[in-house]
This record gives C-alpha cells, structure tokens and sequence, in this order.
C-alpha cells in the first residue's frame, strides 16, 4: 500500500515523454520553464480530469433539463432551472425508493457478513493451527480467479430450486463467500509482529479474545480497505441480481435502472434516465471522494510486489 | 472486476503461527485439539459458501453443457459434447470468439497505452495530482449500468452531445446504436474510458518505484527525456505491465454489465460472456448451450490465470 501514495514522486523520473532539454533549468521563473510546466505537467492533467468529469457533469446537469430542453437540435449547456421533475417522475414510472432500500439492505448486510466472514477465515488461516491450512489457502486463491459470470446459471438453477428468486436473502447469498476479504487481510495479518500475541497468550487470552481484543483494533485500515471494496462492489453488482430478480419489489437499483430504462425508451425519456443514474452513481462517488485512499489501495492490492 | 494476487504470497519464510510449535508436547495434543475445531468455527463458513457458490459451479456448468436443456424444462436428454459441435460448426463460434478477440484487444490495449500515458501525467512535478489521480480512478468504482445510460445518452444520434459536436462540423452523427460495428465501437469507447484509471494508477505505482540511482545515472548521461522513458522506464516497468496485462484482459473477457445497458440485443458485441447470457437469459432459454460456452469462457481464463502464475516465479529477478 505505501507503493500507491501519491505524494514523493520520484524526482528523477521522466516527467513526459517528448523532448525536454535541460537547459534553462536553473531559473525556476524563466519564461520558458513556465510554458512547459504548463503545456508537460498541467494541461496533460487538466485533459485527463475535464475527460472524466464531463460526462458524469452531463448527466447531473441533464437530470434537471425539461424533455423539451433535451428533445432539441439546439443545445443547451445549462438546465433552464433546478427543478426535480424527472427525479419525481423516475420515482413515481417504477419503484425507485424501493429499489435504493433493497440496494442498502443488499449491500449492508452483504459487506457486514463478508467482512466478518473474511476476518475470520484470515485470522485462522494465519494464527490457528490446522492440518492442510496452506492447501486450504491455496483454493481459495484459486477461487478468487473464478469469475462470478461464469458461474451465474448454476447458481440460478440452485437459488430458484430453493425459493430464493425475488428475495433479498436470493440475491446476498451466493456473493457472500469473500476469496478477496480473506486474501487481503491474510496477507495484512502475517506482517502483525508475534511479541503482541505471544503475550495476550500468556495472559491466557484465547483466540476469541485475541481476534477481537488485538488482532482486528490494531487491523482497523485494512479491514476499512476490504469493507469499502466489498460496499462498492456489492452496491455496482449487476448480472446476478438482474437474473435472480423479476419483479420490482425486489430490485436492487442498477436493475430498476434497466426497468426504467425500458420504460423511458424515447428520447424525451433521457432526463428522467439521467437522473435514475445520478441516483445510482452519486452515494458511490461520495464515498469515493471521502475514503479513496483506502478504496483505491484495495483495488489496486498486489499489483506492486508486497 | 477481477482482483489478482499479490506476486509472492508463498515466499514470506517465518510462519508466525510456526512460534507455538516450541510448547511442550503434552499440552500440544489437547491444544491442537482445541485449535482443530476453533479452526473450523472460524472458517467453514467462509469456505462452505466458497465451495458451493464458486467450485460446484464449475462442474455443474461442464454437466450443463453436455445436455440438451431449456431452462426451466423438467426434463433434459444428454446429448454428449453435441453442444459444443453445435457451437463450433455454427456461425455463432467465428462471430462470437471474433467479437470477443477484438472487445478484448482492443480495451486492453486502449486502457494500457492511455493509461500509461495518464500515469506520466500523474507523475509530473506539479500541484493538483493527487486529486487528479483520484479523478482518473472514479469512473472504475462507479456503476457499469449508470456509466453506460449517461456515454448512452451522450452518443445518441439525435439529440447527443456527440451528435451535436459534429452537426457544428458538418457532419451527421454514425448511427451508433443500430450499427452493430459502431456499436462495438461505441461500447469499447467507454470501456476504456471506465478502465484506465485502473491501470493509469498501477502504472503510476510503478513509476514511483523506479530505482532513482538508474534515473540520475542516465540523466548525467545526457539522455533526454524520451530516450529515457524508453530505454530505461518502459523495461523496468515490464512487471507492471505483464500484471495488467493478465488482469485487464481477465476484466475485459467478463465485461458484461455495459454491454447489457448499452445494447441490450447484443447485436454487434456479443462476446462469450454476453453470449452466454443470452442463450440461457435471453429468448431461447438453452441451459445447455449456454453452459457449453460458459465451460469455453472459462477454459480461456484459466489459460491466462496459468500463464499468470508462471511469470509470478519469473517476476522476482525484476526486484
């Protein structure tokens, strides 16, 4: 994790490719320096964010836009006022606030049971003695290399076999085994120095007292790292709940998206779609903003050796 | 989103769980014991749901596609490998696996080149590139389905933002959704603009790793900036590159969620993944189809999860 800071960049790396002489250097103002700052360091990263936030800056500004607004070969940058009609009319065309309960209930218990889960399996993966322990690792890293997709029709056949179709329980289950959480915080629990458990020991602290008491409070970032992954993808999944579900009480909100856009399928609809995918895309984006650190530390986890 | 492990998960030497060896043996029998079912209240949860969700999955799906099945039927004739003839004598195998190579080369190479091209920017000497880096990464965290109505809306060929764009150059808007070639076009696009903070923050990873004696070295030796970045940064970097290698495309074989939003009938981008949806999802309901191209899916991935595992040996000389 501490490879992925963003601050001390190696001085010395190339800045950008492309012909960058030396000379003038030592005059930290000249006038030349100046202009390839800009032009080598700044408008390269101006592009880049203007890229990614365009779109997204689109959508919220067409959420507020009247159909006739949108239905014009006469575009208009800005919404002619703030007004929250097409929020009201997604909410009211299918179940919107239904659908955002389901998608908290699904994620919230979804993260809560993975995260307790993958705690447990990591902790006795690393401290609890037991026959096979590497082997047993060593599936579920290959478990972690199975995707989901390919696994979703006989997951169907046995979810609807025993009642789970349209039911929030249907859709947490199968997802609620975490290869990812275990993995992680196996790897973050054997860095943990002995010394601290070794004299919990010889207090006559049991592995209970020890996961609880030690491992998991001095544990608190990567644990937080495995929680937000698991919140962001959980809320994002898409293919299972789209096939376990089919009635609208129990749609979790990027398949009520679908629903709505089914529904909105003429190019009036556009702002009431625009303002269904707010809904969607802004809780995530906060809570991006707010812990990015620990979320993109987490997705990023074992592309640099350690 | 395919997550990869760590290169050197087995090479760590000291166990720590190794330190409760050194007790006596007497009260080693009992403790073992003791420990035997802890480990098993801890983890065979976890590793019962793995085992149901995950591994029995993948020999139900070879049983699948040896039947012929509609989906929801009670009954199913076994048909042998029939389903996989069917598939690879029909037209459906060169358009489907073609569609697939191209989705995946294509977005693979898209998110690396950009990428890294985004990551050089990251590393710049200037203010702001924390937040910038932040900004790149967003769209990856956010929802396929929402990301895929907005760039939807946008490209649309009456009243899009692209559309308007060109209208101001005279153009007419390329009939994005009903072509199915520009639909992939249109689908890869935004793959790729979802993907390659991804990898833009990877790469920059790397970059910051570089050793600063080699760069300082080549620098007095009066190499350019350029010069450097090829002949030093871009091999030393060959690590990072393998690994999103290997994960960008383990990611681009299970894009399904824009491709669902974006164009829901598949015309034009229906990969493995998507097609294997759609047979069991869509119309037809072929159970045992579909399971036949989701064992062939998978019989792709695990060839590169192998290939994977090799270079974890190799990748140790590098650092």
């Amino acid at each position: 994790m501490t490879s992925l800071s963003p601050v001390d960049p190696d001085p010395a790396a190339p800045a950008v490719p492309g012909p960058a002489p030396d000379l003038g250097r030592d005059r930290p103002l000249s006038r030349r320096n100046l202009i390839q700052t800009i032009v080598g360091g700044y408008l390269p990263l101006l592009i880049a964010t203007l890229v990614v936030f365009l779109p997204l800056l689109w959508m919220v500004l067409s959420s507020f836009k009247q159909s006739g607004e949108i239905v014009t070969t006469d575009l208009k940058i800005l919404p002619e006022s703030l007004n929250l009609d097409n929020y009201r009319t997604a909410m009211t065309t299918v179940p919107f606030a239904q659908f955002f309960l389901n998608s908290t209930i699904v994620t919230l218990a979804g993260a809560t049971i993975k995260v307790i889960l993958a705690i447990l399996t990591a902790y006795a993966l690393v401290f609890v003695r037991f026959p096979f322990r590497n082997f047993i690792f060593v599936l579920i890293l290959v478990a972690l290399m199975v995707p989901p997709q390919v696994s979703i029709l006989p997951n169907f056949i046995l979810i609807a076999g025993i009642g789970g179709k349209n039911t929030l329980w249907g859709i947490i289950l199968p997802g609620l085994g975490t290869a990812f959480g275990t993995f992680l915080l196996r790897q973050h629990f054997r860095t943990l120095p002995n010394s601290i458990l070794e004299s919990a020991e010889m207090d006559g602290a049991g592995h209970w007292r020890r996961l609880w008491q030690i491992v998991v409070p001095v544990s608190v970032p990567s644990i937080a790292t495995v929680a937000l992954v698991t919140i962001v993808t959980e809320w994002n999944d898409y293919i299972w709940p789209l096939i376990i579900t089919d009635r609208p009480e129990t749609m979790t909100l990027p398949v009520g998206l679908t629903l709505l856009q089914n529904s909105e399928s003429n190019a009036a609809g556009w702002g009431v779609l625009m303002a269904g995918a707010v809904l969607v895309i802004v809780p995530i984006l906060i809570i991006f903003a707010a812990l990015q650190r620990y979320i993109v530390a987490g997705l990023t986890q074992g592309s640099v050796t350690g | 989103m395919t997550r990869q492990l760590s290169p050197r998960p087995f090479t760590r030497p000291a166990d720590p769980g190794a330190g409760t060896a050194k007790i006596p043996r007497r009260r080693w029998t009992a403790r073992s014991r003791r420990d035997f079912f802890v480990f098993l209240a801890m983890a065979l949860p976890n590793l019962v749901l793995i085992a149901v969700f995950t591994y029995r999955p993948l020999l139900s799906n070879m049983y699948y596609s040896t039947l012929d099945w509609t989906l929801g039927s009670p009954t199913a004739t076994v048909v042998g490998l029939d389903n996989y003839v069917t598939f690879f004598s029909s037209s459906d195998a060169p358009k489907v696996l073609g569609t697939t190579a191209v989705f995946t080369l294509v977005t693979v190479g898209g998110s690396m080149v950009l990428g890294l091209l985004v990551a050089l920017a990251l590393n710049a000497k200037v203010r702001g590139t924390t937040f910038a880096r932040s900004a790149v990464f967003a769209p990856y965290v956010l929802s396929g389905v929402g990301v895929g109505l907005v760039w939807l809306f946008i490209f649309d060929p009456g009243y899009g933002v692209l559309a308007w764009l060109l209208r101001g150059l005279g153009q007419q808007s390329p009939q994005w959704i009903n072509d199915p070639q520009l639909s992939l076009v249109m689908v890869i696009l935004v793959y790729v603009w979802k993907n390659l903070g991804y990898c833009a923050v990877v790469y920059l990873a790397g970059l910051q790793s570089l050793p600063k004696e080699v760069m300082e070295a080549a620098s007095l030796d009066g190499a350019n900036g350029f010069r450097r970045f090829m002949a030093i940064s871009l091999p030393l970097l060959s690590p990072t590159t393998f690994f999103l290698l290997i994960t960008t495309m383990l990611s681009s074989l299970q894009a399904f969620d824009l491709i669902r939003i974006m164009t829901p009938l598949g015309t034009g981008t229906s990969t493995l993944i998507y097609e294997a949806y759609l047979q069991a999802f869509g119309a037809y309901n072929r159970a045992g189809y579909s399971a036949a191209i989701s064992v062939v899916l998978f019989a792709i991935l695990l060839v590169i999860t192998v290939l994977q595992l090799r270079f974890v040996e190799r990748k140790v000389h590098y650092s």
